[in-house]
């Protein structure tokens, strides 16, 4: 049922990303030297484009639906998927090491300012918090370049001009931050709610220790608003990684999705759209079903 | 042997001038039973919490709390794990926020005797097995798995109990424990406490506002008002002859339910309002992929009479707040007609005319939820003029001389909902109701949140305004006393449908049908020298979704025989009462 559901959101997307693609002045094949009109029409017609564009849109969606995203306009001889295929697994690696950094960070910090309210601790981590949340990354980003690479010199600049495992940290920390704040504040809040619920209070009356009320009785519902926040986050670090692919040369989907969007490669965008629309309806399912899987109220329904 | 010590005792809040707990002294005997009443934010429940160390963080102390003179007040979380709970233990409020709606009933038990080590962790599991049969938990190994939402009230008032006596404990603080429960399992409750309390040779500190339950289960009682202790006594002497003002206040306050009451004569002749003709209310539920019916009122018929009260009573999941706003049109009926001085009205209240609106209104349970917190008294109470164009050119005056009347003076018309205590947002919430002059008014368990002085102020209030303008009532109640305070008829319900209705005096000295005297006996008095029934009336309410065959009430009741389980007896009767019972006419019951 659920699956089901997701088919329209997907179709809306699809259709919307197809329609602002072309709505974007000139097109593929502009370039400053005019090209013949008659070889213009010739790459037209081999790329559909002469079609009306509702016949485009249905075979786009023919296409999509046998997995096919249809022939880079730019990078000729190959396909979008091949080049979503090779260029996803550093993305991927780029976006899960940020999201599982944010994670760790995150909840601690603020499980540290929940439990130790209107302290300095909590002050100052609210504060940082805060800051994370208002500088965007693209700020963020060269600004790191800046002092850890260039003044300090304690780690490369960007990704293509080095080896070693260390050019990533800097791209993973960058994509982090904002996302610990979020999470950081996610944690605190729904932390104090419950550390001040009355089921708590029943358990300090059966004298059980601050750890073991955590452990047995806070953790799981102070946990679940951020399982909930685990979709919005996912759509945010990926696109928050174009903006740090960029930043860093990380050739991942990213750098591809901004060189497609400059040089109006209709069907590459159109690919990377959808294909990141589809990773955040999937992982939001994911977390609904997850959420129904751990609440008992609703899963007894 | 003296058990509990406390001595000087003041809890203050910043920000208030009054401490919460002033200079409060009083010990507890071991075994002894011991009650705290007052009414709400006289201290009591800061008083238990105290005991506990459970007082929030801002809350400032003095004084000393000691049992077996260890002190409490101040001492460490960990000191405070040595002594609770297995010297003493607490049972609060609310069942349902108390447990932990993400764990199961036998984990959370389970932890307790696990962190404290009171058995080998082995033998964890069995003990709670044991004590969720103790605390009357049918089917415990069911109950060990089940969440907290799966469970009724009492259930889970009793799972509480059985947490509480983990340890078993020196003394048990119970904290209005049945203040959220049905009267009758109110009674199954208590009887509970005492069977509890007999076998293990606990202490008990109950606190309640309810003076028919300290009647009966506590042999000295103290009267708290505003942070003081008024009256330390043995709970006879007290109720005989009680020397502070506030206690006699409460007192007269008290339901009364056998006690004479001025009784409200019955307007004769007078010509019927609102006719409610086999309205039967019904819920589609899905779960999964099946769909299923739920019949929250079964085919009811009531003539409601210009100047007359109909008090309809029953257990929660009886159908009557679904009756209630079937009448107002909040929810649609699914059959039968309601009608309006002979105008058949509209099935939703969207669908019927502006002057119905204005004819029919309706008091919520919940005073300031039913307020809106970002309006001014004034303006909260000017608006249904304004939605239906009225006094125009005077309706400062009109709202004015309304809350005056509901006893609300100027200067509480510019102030907040948050701004007022309970009683006097439900005032408000009656000037509201009545500035239109409706000609019949619904309250839904109106004065059920409310204390019993500010009860008895608010039902007076009804009463007048009744007396002025020949209003008629449709009383929602699941409290008898209330009934008995301000009705001319009752309907008794249970599982949908109309059991018993009778006039009001005759339904209280001789009930008919079994299950109005079940209820009645359940109301615990306020008089320790009555003798009440000590078995209370057994199970609860059954589910609508699976009604018993025969009549509804049969699996819970003493007198049912075999035609109560195979047909439903229909609702029948000569002369000014009706009831639905195959044993009716012999049975002899009073009360």
């Amino acid at each position: 049922m659920r699956i089901l559901g997701a088919i329209p959101t997907l179709l809306l997307v699809i259709a919307v990303a197809f329609l602002m693609v072309r709505a974007a002045p000139g097109g593929p094949f502009d370039s400053e030297r005019a090209l013949p009109p008659d070889v213009e029409q010739n790459i037209e017609k081999a790329y559909h484009l002469d079609e009306p564009l509702p016949a485009q849109f249905v075979r786009y969606l023919a296409g999509i639906a046998v997995g096919d995203f249809g022939p880079s306009f730019r990078y000729r001889d190959y396909t979008v998927s091949e080049i979503i295929r090779q260029a996803f697994p550093l993305s991927m690696r780029l976006g899960a090491m940020a999201m599982l950094l944010a994670l760790i960070v995150g909840v601690s910090a603020g499980m540290a300012a929940a439990l130790h309210k209107n302290s300095m601790l909590d002050r100052l981590i609210s504060a940082v918090a805060m800051l994370g949340i208002s500088v965007p990354i693209f700020v963020v980003a060269p600004l790191m370049v800046l002092v850890f690479a260039v003044s300090l010199d304690w780690l490369p600049a960007s990704y293509a001009g080095s080896a070693g495992a260390d050019r990533l940290i800097m791209p993973i920390i960058a994509l982090a931050l904002p996302q610990i704040a979020y999470i950081a504040r996610l944690t605190r809040a729904s932390m104090i709610e419950i550390m001040a619920s009355d089921f708590v209070r029943t358990a300090r009356a059966q004298g059980l220790r601050t750890a073991s009320i955590i452990r047995y009785h806070a953790i799981k519902p102070a946990m679940l608003p951020l399982l909930s926040y685990m979709g919005p986050a996912i759509a945010a670090v990926l696109t928050g990684s174009i903006v740090v692919e960029q930043v860093f040369g990380i050739p991942g989907v990213g750098q591809f999705f901004i060189s497609g969007a400059l040089n109006r490669d209709y069907t590459l965008v159109l690919g990377i759209t959808v294909f990141y629309a589809v990773i955040v309806i999937v992982l939001n399912l994911v977390v609904d079903l997850l959420y129904g899987f751990l609440d008992p109220r609703i899963r007894s329904r | 042997m003296e058990l509990l010590r406390l001595r000087n005792l003041t809890v203050q809040y910043p920000d208030t001038q009054q401490p919460a707990v002033s200079s409060l002294s009083f010990s507890i005997d071991r075994g002894e039973s011991v009650g705290l009443v007052g009414e709400s934010g006289s201290g009591k429940t800061q008083t238990a919490l105290a005991i506990m160390g459970l007082l929030p963080a801002n809350a400032h102390y003095s004084g000393s709390i000691c049992i077996d003179n260890q002190e409490l007040l101040g001492a460490s979380v960990a000191e405070l794990n040595r002594v609770r709970p297995g010297r003493v233990a607490m049972v609060f409020q609310d069942p349902q926020a108390s447990l932990n709606p993400y764990v199961s009933i036998g984990d959370q038990l389970r932890r307790i005797l696990l962190e404290h080590r009171f058995c080998p962790s082995a033998e964890a599991r069995s003990r709670t097995l044991h004590m969720l049969g103790r605390v009357g938990l049918p089917d415990p190994e069911r109950q060990y798995r089940s969440y907290p939402h799966q469970l009724s009230g009492g259930m889970r008032q009793r799972v509480m109990m059985g947490a509480a006596l983990l340890g078993d404990p020196d003394l048990l603080i119970a904290d209005e424990p049945t203040t959220a429960l049905d009267v009758t399992v109110q009674a199954q409750i208590l009887a509970l406490l005492g069977a509890l309390r007999e076998e293990t040779g606990a202490a008990l500190l109950l606190i309640t506002h309810d003076l028919g339950v300290i009647a009966h289960h506590c042999q000295r009682t103290i009267v708290m008002d505003h942070g003081r202790a008024l009256e330390d006594r043995t709970t006879h002497e007290l109720f005989a002859a009680p020397s502070s003002e506030k206690m006699q206040q409460l007192l007269h306050a008290a339901p009364c339910i056998s006690r004479d009451c001025d009784t409200l004569a019955t307007p004769a002749g007078a010509p019927v309002v609102l006719e409610i003709d086999a309205v039967a209310v019904s819920f589609d539920e899905r779960r999964g992929g099946a769909s299923r019916t739920l019949n929250a009122v079964r085919p009811f018929s009531l003539a409601l009479r210009t100047g007359e009260t109909i008090a309809i009573v029953g257990e929660s999941g009886s159908g009557k707040t679904s009756l209630a706003r079937a009448v107002v049109g909040l929810n649609a009926t699914t059959q039968g007609t309601v009608s309006f001085q002979g105008s058949r009205l509209a099935a939703t209240v969207s669908a019927r005319s502006r002057a119905h609106h204005r004819d029919l209104q309706m008091v919520f349970q919940d005073p300031l939820a039913s307020l809106n917190p970002a309006m001014r008294v004034a303006d909260i109470v000017e608006e249904p003029l304004r939605v239906h164009a009225e006094a125009t050119d005077r309706r400062d005056q009109v709202v004015a001389e309304s809350l005056r009347r509901v006893g609300i003076s100027e200067a509480f018309f510019d102030r907040f909902p948050h701004e007022l205590s309970g009683g006097q947002a439900q005032r408000v919430a009656i000037a509201r109701a009545l500035i239109l002059n409706p000609k019949v008014l619904i309250c839904d368990e109106a004065v059920a949140a409310l204390d019993g002085t500010v009860q008895e102020e608010i039902l007076a209030l009804l009463r007048e305004e009744q007396q002025r303008s020949g209003l008629a009532i449709i009383f929602i109640t699941h409290d008898l006393a209330v009934v008995r305070q301000i009705s001319h008829r009752v309907v008794v319900m249970y599982m949908g449908r109309a059991v018993e209705t009778a006039p009001c005096e005759q339904l209280f000295r001789r009930p008919k049908h079994p299950y109005t005297k079940a209820l009645l006996d359940a109301v615990p008095q306020p008089d320790p020298t009555i003798r009440q029934a000590v078995t209370p009336l057994v199970g609860e309410i059954g589910s609508i979704i699976s009604p018993p065959d025969g009549c509804p009430f049969n699996p819970r009741c003493e007198l049912a025989i075999k035609i109560c389980s195979e047909t439903l007896p229909p609702l029948s009767g000569n002369g000014a009462g009706l009831v639905a019972c195959h044993r009716a006419e012999e049975l002899d019951l009073t009360y």
